[in-house]
């Protein structure tokens, strides 16, 4: 019972993560936002005893993509510039 | 106007799509036949705790070779771009001073780095015991790379020796694939050694050196794209 309400919580909050990700006009808010959708759904795959997946998602989504998403904006805005 | 209804009228179409399978699904009570011959003959076949593991690189070791090729194609392809664009700017190379890291990131990296790569490390050598395996591993791995790259963005990669790691295990995979035609039932069987005792840290045959080496190899391909995306930052 405890692990559908953490899930509930969980689902909840990515939901909000993505569309802030979508709607906010700061880039560096988007991006961070699309991170934390990412690491909450590493942990739903925790929840749902896949724990194989988790790390991946955690390791991949939320770690790698991160940092290089913001390694491209940060050559985007220097080109820009 | 005329945009905005056409984008709603699409995502009523995949709704329709995703309802209709939605409603047409039903969960199995018991294992499909395959799910059911991996379950009762994996731990007797493979000798692997993990049967995750036994099933992605003995049963489907063929699509775990494609995944790790696909891999490389990425990183080979990223690599080729980035180059490309550095020599477009060699005539006027400006290299920008970039910013230093603060002093709590450098010396917390030093502390941390050696352990994520040690838990990285860890994550692959275990794979036939634990959740994880090479895949898993590697990017932990390639996280580490990051920290330290984000607390010393000044320091050179190597990439001779990233694509010397990343080569020679992805070569080893192969060969020890091949050596599984030859010495055991096919290709990637894992019996070309002893299967030992079930739940040991040496068993499951070649499982924990064909993860070892998958391991190995996209630790090297993640920190070598990584790496690359750090290195033109200092670029104008």
């Amino acid at each position: 019972m405890e692990y559908i309400l953490i899930a509930i919580v969980l689902a909840i909050v990515m939901l909000i993560m993505a569309v802030m990700a979508i709607h906010n006009k700061k880039l560096e808010v988007a991006i961070i936002a699309a991170g934390v959708v990412s690491l909450f759904a590493s942990v739903l795959y925790l929840l749902l005893a896949a724990p194989d997946v988790a790390m991946t998602e955690a390791a991949i989504g939320s770690g790698l993509s991160t940092v290089i998403f913001f390694y491209v904006l940060n050559k985007i805005r220097k080109n820009n510039a | 106007m005329l945009k905005n209804s056409f984008i709603l009228a699409i995502l009523i179409a995949f709704s329709l799509i995703f309802v209709s399978l939605f409603i047409s699904y039903e969960g199995n009570d018991e294992l499909s036949n395959l799910g059911k011959y991996y379950a009762e003959n994996g731990v007797q076949e493979v000798g692997a705790q993990n049967l995750v593991t036994s099933i992605v690189v003995t049963y489907r070791g063929i699509d775990t070779l494609g995944e790790v090729v696909i891999l490389f194609l990425t990183a080979a392809i990223i690599g080729f771009f980035l180059k490309l664009s550095k020599k477009d700017s060699k005539n006027g190379k400006r290299v920008e001073k970039l910013r230093e890291a603060s002093e709590i990131l450098k010396t917390g990296s030093q502390a941390l780095v050696p352990l994520i790569f040690m838990f990285g490390m860890y994550i692959f050598i275990n794979g036939h015991l634990t959740p994880g395996g090479g895949f898993q591993g590697g990017a932990v791995i390639a996280t580490g790379f990051v920290l330290m790259m984000i607390a010393n963005p000044v320091q050179k990669v190597k990439h001779g020796v990233l694509a010397f790691v990343e080569s020679i295990s992805g070569f080893s995979f192969v060969v020890i694939g091949i050596l599984g035609i030859v010495l055991a039932g096919g290709f990637l069987d894992n019996h070309i050694l002893k299967l030992g005792t079930f739940g040991e840290i040496l068993s499951a045959g070649a499982i924990p050196i064909i993860y070892s080496f998958i391991g190995l190899k996209v630790g090297a391909e993640l920190s070598g794209i990584v790496g690359s995306f750090n290195e033109i930052q200092a670029e104008k």
